[in-house]
């Protein structure tokens, strides 16, 4: 007994693959063909909100809280494989050069913190490329990359988990609205 | 040379100047054109106030702000809210740091409140480092905010007196706002216009991690003035002098974000006494940054060697002569001092009897 106390105990159980944001060991090669194609994607969304914009009377039909669920269900999946999606409901993606900032360790929405390595690597997990030294790659590809320099308000937390491609054409929508309206209330 | 006293009465604090955010020395120097020096306070592991007042003495006299630090490194100390309560009490003019990595946009925006209300008028914002770095990895990253919507977050409660949810304020936090800046960081095309856009959400002052590659930050530097950046924000230069060659390995690869070049650890391993080089090196670095344009200060980070901080502001000059800020007295001090009399001269109210007298009063 008194041997088997004496004997090293080590270090405690370490499962594997453990971070802090559980991410470790995981490929990035979808993420980054992304950001390698970020002018080529930024054409495909630009058309594709045009034709979720023209489908604005037919959200409006069946109602766009009922909308929400299959809507929500492929967003997850077609950004989840593209981009490692989270889910913030307020999608950056088009500032942000096509990398997701959601998936740096801090979510920071404003450009990369001090603590990048040397090789482009991130601070906290240090086999994962940076998502800004990515998104500022991406960015340079992008007809209106400069939309990075732009100062991101802070998430809105209520806002996660919804569809950010409803929303925006929700808004849009209102938007084109709008100015008819207050020439009819001219008139 | 402008005195920074009270015209009136050298004990009282100072009235605010037209075009300044804050009623503090280090926005009046920095104004001034003159070149400013700022350091930082190693954080005490202690609930004991004498621990931070001895560490505060040893920078009296030479530096025109004093950094109190928020958890850096993920390290848990005392909290930079609680060391500034300490040192605007002695009448010093601390420069409060709060890192986004611990409080959410609630706790901050209080927090700001709080501290000006205690006199506080600098406050400089952070991202902070990852929970990964420090004695507690388990602890659960908060970074509500990043360091730039920080800015813009306490810039609007101080310009148009209103919290993030637009609510107004009876009074606004008159501070000066600083964040800060990596130069030595890829991406490295983009860091003078990481810093373009902190100046857009509200920094009015940045200081820089440690200065060791002078053609890296002349190059950063030329940029930056270039873009027209220097001119809407004072930059300080950090600078510190490292302990010895092993020391400077250790942070190189330990400590993200600090880039120090080879040369700097041969010339540290060449040297006999590790820790004068180490000194004269900040001094070397001091001498070099102050003549880059664009550079209006430096900030002096001088982990556990903050004795040699004084002889570093010293042998390099930077002040030409100037004594900065003597103590002063907050304007909060006024107030307590009056409740302390009342107390003194026994003059308690007595909760008991007032109730009483009321009581009978109105039956």
């Amino acid at each position: 007994m008194a041997e088997a106390a004496k004997k090293p105990t080590g270090t405690a159980y370490q499962p594997s693959g453990v971070s802090p944001s559980r991410r470790a060991g995981r490929s990035y090669s979808i993420r980054l063909w992304s950001v390698r194609h970020s002018r080529f994607l930024e054409v495909i969304y630009n058309l594709f909100a045009d034709f979720f914009l023209k489908l604005h009377p037919f959200w409006k039909a069946i109602g766009y809280s009922r909308a929400e669920k299959p809507v929500k269900f492929i967003e997850r999946n077609v950004k989840g494989l593209l981009f490692d999606c989270r889910m913030c409901g307020q999608c950056a993606l088009s500032s942000t050069g096509m990398s997701c900032p959601m998936n740096c360790p801090k979510q920071l929405r404003n450009g990369p913190c001090g603590g990048v390595r040397a090789n482009g690597h991130c601070e906290v997990e240090p086999d994962m490329p940076c998502v800004w030294v990515q998104a500022w790659k991406g960015s340079q590809n992008m007809a209106k990359g400069d939309a990075i320099l732009n100062v991101q308000k802070p998430v809105d937390q209520s806002l996660r988990e919804t569809s950010a491609w409803l929303r925006v054409t929700a808004l849009a929508a209102k938007a084109k609205e709008a100015p008819a309206q207050d020439q009819g209330a001219v008139k | 040379m402008m005195n920074d006293t009270h015209p009136h009465d050298p004990g009282l604090p100072l009235e605010p100047l037209p075009g300044h955010s804050s009623r503090g020395r280090l926005e009046r120097i920095l104004r001034r054109g003159e070149f400013a020096v700022t350091a930082e306070l190693n954080p005490p592991d202690s609930a004991n106030p004498e621990d931070v007042y001895e560490r505060a003495a040893i920078f009296e006299g030479w530096v025109d702000g004093i950094n109190a630090v928020d958890a850096s490194g993920a390290n848990c100390h005392m909290s930079s809210v609680g060391i500034c309560a300490l040192l605007t009490r002695m009448g010093y003019a601390p420069i409060m740091q709060i890192s986004a990595r611990d409080r959410n946009r609630i706790a901050i925006q209080g927090d700001v409140l709080g501290a000006s209300a205690m006199g506080v008028q600098n406050i400089l914002c952070l991202t902070g480092d990852g929970v990964q770095t420090g004695d507690q990895p388990g602890a659960k990253p908060v970074f509500d905010l990043d360091c730039m919507s920080m800015l813009e977050t306490i810039r609007t409660m101080r310009d148009e007196g209103k919290f993030l949810s637009g609510r107004k304020l009876t009074t606004p936090p008159g501070v000066f706002l600083g964040a800060a800046i990596n130069p030595f960081a890829p991406p490295y095309d983009f860091r003078p216009y990481r810093l373009g856009k902190k100046i857009a959400a509200g920094a009015q002052f940045v200081q820089s991690q440690y200065v060791f590659d002078i053609p890296m930050f002349k190059e950063y530097m030329k940029k930056v003035v270039d873009l027209g950046y220097a001119e809407k924000c004072f930059i300080l230069a950090g600078v510190g002098p490292m302990a010895s060659a092993k020391t400077a390995k250790w942070i190189r690869t330990n400590v993200p974000g600090i880039h120090i070049p080879d040369n700097i650890i041969k010339r540290l391993e060449g040297a006999e006494n590790q820790k004068q080089e180490g000194k004269q090196i900040c001094i070397d670095m001091i001498n070099e940054v102050k003549e880059i344009e664009g550079v209006s200060g430096i900030h002096v980070m001088a982990y556990r060697q903050e004795e040699y901080v004084a002889e570093i502001v010293h042998e390099s000059g930077v002040l030409k002569g100037r004594q900065p800020w003597k103590r002063e007295v907050s304007r909060s001090e006024a107030i307590a001092a009056a409740h302390a009399t009342e107390v003194q001269e026994g003059q308690l109210q007595n909760q008991q009897d007032m109730v009483k007298a009321a009581a009978t009063h109105q039956s």
